[in-house]
């Protein structure tokens, strides 16, 4: 029903092409899923940027511990950095708030609100979303969530200072931190319109995916791009209703005096009343969103790497249904993992080695993924786009952040590396490398569909080189940092001066080496800036397919229209991958093209 | 200030640059008429020998990281389950390295050597499932294995310890780590968090204790430090005072709490039986530095009094988070004693260390104790320098009450 009405729709778009619409309609408050994709993009790329500022100002502080810094002083002026020293607390504030942005409003709103928006129509041939209102609100929840966010660092008691993770009672008794004032009312605040926008969001691409697919369109003919963001979806809509929850929790625990995570605690002197609630039942909600989080982040990465790196070795991605199966099991053992990041908080040992189980069986997928891309590649015909080059970072970074969760799943090895640097690396490898690099090799891929123009492509590789070299040499010498067994979050370890002197200067010299490379690759960054925002005005035009790819967003015309496609909406005759199939003159067959006669589907 | 402006003026002087060397490339690009999307075959070539350039710095700094750093620092494990744990960590770390080498060179390698080239059409190979089965059955059967070693090992951590174990709490507040042996009959006292003064900062619970706590609760100390009820009744009714509306709020808010909390004690103290006593009086309480002896096996619960933290001992390759409201434990035997394993570590000033690995407040990461590994002969010697609970409870003077004032007698008059 719901597709008639549509088609009707795109039919009357096509008659009055120069239908005008006015700014606010169009850039504001815009039901178009194109634009708001870009608007997702633009945000989460300006909420990325101040988090990897927020970055360097506390890398500042590790390596050079106690010196004083212009650059902080420039920050953060004379109340968190009085003489150019950063304070403690805002230490764990500017901790804190990088974790929150980078994981969520990066990652979360950035990736799968751009990429889900802007291909999942595009690429099953649908007008736009299913509800283009309901993506509308999405939107500006989550724009509502970053202002708030951002407006929480500039209160005068601090941004929220327990970590991304936020763990009460540190996070629900402002005696213990002042950021546990107002700062994390705010965070608070801003991550349940966070939630309520991306679960509006999530429906609204289930929906799409399982009702919007066009003429010949089946699910398995579907690109391993909406096939991931689909299982994102799925996951999201089932995880982040516990996030609310906890954090609904946690809101009553400190304004309305109950008990759920707060029980026997005297802080700042003062006796309080609460019995009987229990810190880990926070923990407990939370993974069970924070887990599955982790592929929320990770999967929409996968399945644009998937149809890049397809795309540009002239191959079919190697056991499609493979990679679908394979997605699916990630998807659902994300469910049951939660426990591997609470070995050693105090529940029962028990019920950790059931978590070290299911944890560890997430590895076969994931190697059958691995195995697939490199296969892939193997005997391909390489085309070394930006994007291509990215996607290939993502695989090594995968393998090399995937291999060290075996260590950290693994609960008796767990004991002495937990909390420590190892886990930092490990999680900056796969989330920090993998799903950036996701998104970049994104960005570069389908930024003629956003904008019809091109990407300069030789700033592309500079900005693809330097990111690598500076993003390896922050994480990977973390891990030595974390075997040496130094805890994360510490404000300042010349502490280990104290007590270690080897130590001591171990962590000291790859503390500056780390500084050192994340300077770098924060500066390789101005690249990739100046390349997007230039290219969106000044870059040449696109031509409709500049890649030579199959599947359904390139059959639409450069210029957006509103609907999509001027006439009726394509059918598909084949899956998306047939490149340099045998028989055919050219190296891709887009999906509209029927088979030919004795012609087999894959 | 001086420093700011350079700063904003490279920033800005960089992006012009940077726009104006675009703007060249891309009239140098239109007068050869080259597309953005056209990978010219140098191009292509210059990637793929980049790949393969990048795959050797990167194993040679990974190489070069090993063999610098190691287990620099941290040392083998000192107590006996750290040895196996060491033992399984390495040999987990020679299979993912083995996979990290083996799936990173294929991946580097095939990119340098699948580089387009002319003429050469890619290879259509869209599934097999052979080796679709290879690539499944094999990691299940490696993690099999890891599995089942990791989880017998988990066991014998976590089981429980033996009856000789010696019973030791560490007590954690922000940001400092209290230990508390459990003395002669190796049984630690009873606590509750309610019992907390300041002559009984770990709540044990006594008598003695009890009527301090509920005296404390009542009158609180003369120095006015502690509120006590009286004190807070007796001005709250005073009417020749005046308050601002919230320190009024505030006071009355505190005096319902320390009601409540009052009537609890009564009720604890109503319940309690004497004899009891002897469990925490026996106990000696050790701050600063933890003190432990070598091939003894110890039984440690976890108690924390304001947010959580974790027990983290690296060297011992022991953790346990401490969380309020619920005692947490694990068991260890340490092995090597510091004087021992400062001379392995050939570092004469080294130290075993107690740390906090849970984030907590501002000084996280000041909060630590020094962790002293004794032969027996030490140990005992040291032991019996301290000085018991009931010793040190009992001695302490008791507080004065606080004296309520004039006017407050006059109020309630």
């Amino acid at each position: 029903m719901s597709a008639i009405t549509h088609d009707s729709h795109g039919h009357h778009d096509a008659h009055h092409d120069h239908h005008e619409e006015s700014f606010i309609s169009k850039y504001i408050f815009s039901q178009d899923h194109k634009m708001i994709g870009k608007q997702f993009l633009i945000t989460a790329v300006f909420m990325g940027l101040v988090a990897m500022l927020l970055s360097i100002l506390f890398r500042i502080q590790l390596a050079w511990p106690g010196e004083s810094s212009d650059f902080l002083s420039l920050f953060l002026g004379e109340t968190w950095a009085p003489g150019g020293v950063l304070k403690e607390n805002m230490y764990l504030g500017l901790v804190t708030i990088h974790g929150t942005i980078m994981v969520f409003f990066l990652l979360t709103g950035g990736l799968s609100g751009t990429f889900s928006n802007l291909l999942i129509p595009l690429q099953l041939g649908a007008r736009d979303m299913a509800s283009g209102f309901l993506n509308m609100i999405s939107y500006w929840l989550f724009f509502a969530s970053s202002v708030i966010m951002l407006i929480s660092l500039f209160i005068e008691t601090g941004p929220a200072m327990a970590g991304w993770t936020i763990y009460p009672p540190l996070s629900a008794l402002p005696q213990a931190v002042e950021g546990s004032g107002l700062g994390m009312t705010l965070w608070l605040v801003s991550m349940t319109l966070f939630i309520a926008g991306s679960l509006i969001g999530s429906l609204n691409y289930i929906v799409t995916v399982l009702n919007l697919r066009t003429t010949g369109m089946s699910m398995t003919r579907m690109p391993l791009t909406i096939w991931a963001f689909f299982v994102t979806a799925i996951l999201g809509v089932l995880s982040f209703p516990v996030l609310l929850s906890a954090a609904l929790l946690l809101m009553m625990d400190r304004l309305a005096g109950t008990s759920f995570y707060l029980s026997d605690i005297i802080v700042g002197g003062e006796m309080l009343e609460n019995h009987g609630g229990s810190p880990l039942l926070y923990q407990h909600l939370f993974w069970f969103l924070g887990h599955p989080e982790v592929y929320i982040v990770l999967l929409p990465a996968l399945g644009l790497s998937s149809e890049i790196i397809s795309t540009n070795s002239r191959k079919p991605i190697f056991g499609y249904r493979a990679m679908i199966g394979s997605i699916l099991a990630i998807g659902f053992l994300s469910f049951i993992v939660w426990g591997h990041h609470m070995f050693v908080t105090g529940m029962n040992p028990f019920i950790g080695s059931v978590f070290v189980f299911t944890t560890l069986l997430i590895a076969i997928p994931s190697a059958v993924k691995v195995f697939n891309y490199l296969t892939t590649l193997w005997r391909g015909s390489i085309v070394f786009t930006p994007a291509m080059l990215f996607a290939i970072g993502l695989v090594s970074t995968f393998i090399t952040g995937g291999v060290t969760g075996i260590i950290l799943a693994d609960s008796a090895l767990d004991i002495a590396i937990h909390d420590t640097y190892f886990v930092v690396a490990h999680f900056h490898i796969v989330m920090g490398m993998s799903a950036v690099f996701g998104m970049f090799g994104g960005v570069y891929h389908w930024f003629p569909k956003m904008y019809g123009r091109m990407m300069n492509t030789r700033l592309g590789y500079a900005h693809f080189w330097v990111t690598l070299v500076g993003a390896y040499g922050v994480f990977f010498p973390m891990h030595f940092v974390g075997l040496a067994g130094a805890p994360r979050r510490y404000y300042d370890y010349s502490v280990y001066g104290e007590f270690d002197t080897n130590s001591y200067e171990m962590i000291m010299d790859l503390n500056v080496i780390i500084t050192v490379f994340a300077i770098i690759a924060a500066v390789g960054q101005v690249i990739f800036l100046f390349n997007f925002f230039y290219s969106i005005y000044r870059g040449p035009k696109a031509v409709q397919n500049p890649w030579k790819s199959n599947t359904l967003e390139w059959t639409t015309p450069v210029e957006h229209v509103h609907g999509n496609w001027p006439g009726a909406l394509p059918v598909v005759h084949r899956w998306p991958y047939d490149y340099s199939k045998p028989g055919s003159e050219s190296d891709f067959i887009p999906q509209t093209v029927p088979l030919a006669e004795g012609e087999e589907e894959h | 200030m001086g420093s700011k402006l350079v700063t904003v003026v490279v920033i800005v002087l960089g992006v012009l640059a940077i726009s104006q060397l675009v703007r060249l490339y891309e009239l140098s690009s239109k007068l050869r008429n080259r597309r953005e999307e056209d990978i010219t075959n140098r191009d292509n070539k210059l990637n793929a020998n980049l790949m393969l350039t990048f795959m050797f710095l990167f194993y040679g700094f990974f190489i070069y990281l090993m063999s610098t750093y190691g287990w620099t620092g941290r040392g083998d494990a000192a107590s006996v389950h750290g040895a196996e744990t060491d033992w399984l960590l390495n040999l987990n770390f020679v299979i993912i390295i083995a996979v990290f080498f083996l799936t990173n060179s294929l991946l580097f390698i095939y990119a340098w050597k699948y580089v387009r080239k002319p003429g050469v059409k890619a290879y259509f190979f869209p599934h097999n499932n052979k080796l679709e089965m290879i690539w499944t059955v094999v990691p299940a059967a490696v993690l099999a294995v890891i599995i089942i070693l990791g989880l017998k090992v988990w066991g014998d951590v976590t089981g429980s310890s033996k009856n000789d174990a010696i019973q030791v709490e560490l007590f954690s507040k922000q940001f400092d780590w209290t230990a508390r042996y459990a003395g002669k009959n190796n049984k630690l006292g009873k606590f509750d968090y309610k019992l907390t003064t300041q002559e009984n900062e770990l709540a044990l619970l006594t008598e003695a204790t009890l009527d301090s706590a509920i005296r404390y609760m009542e009158f609180g100390k003369a120095d006015s430090t502690v509120l006590g009820i009286k004190l807070l009744e007796s001005k709250l009714n005073n009417k020749k005072t005046i308050f601002i509306p919230e320190d009024r709020e505030k006071m009355e808010v505190d005096l319902d709490r320390k009601t409540r909390l009052l009537r609890l004690l009564y009720q604890m103290k109503a319940r309690y039986d004497k004899k009891n006593d002897f469990l925490a009086y026996d106990d000696f309480i050790q701050k600063d530095t933890l003190h432990l002896m070598v091939n003894q096996e110890y039984e440690l619960t976890f108690r924390a009094k304001d947010v959580i933290h974790s027990a983290y001992f690296p060297h011992l390759r022991a953790q346990m988070n401490t969380v309020p409201g619920l005692t947490t434990r694990m068991k260890f035997i340490p092995t090597v004693t510091t004087a021992e394993m400062r001379e392995r570590m050939k570092n004469s000033s080294f130290n075993y260390v107690l740390m906090c690995n849970k984030i907590c407040g501002g000084a996280h990461y000041k909060m630590k104790m020094i962790v002293v590994i004794d032969t027996p002969a030490k140990y005992k010697a040291w032991e019996k320098s301290k000085t018991t609970f009931k010793d040190q409870f009992l001695a302490a003077p008791a507080p004065a009450p606080a004296a309520v004032t004039d006017s407050t007698q006059l109020a309630t008059k």
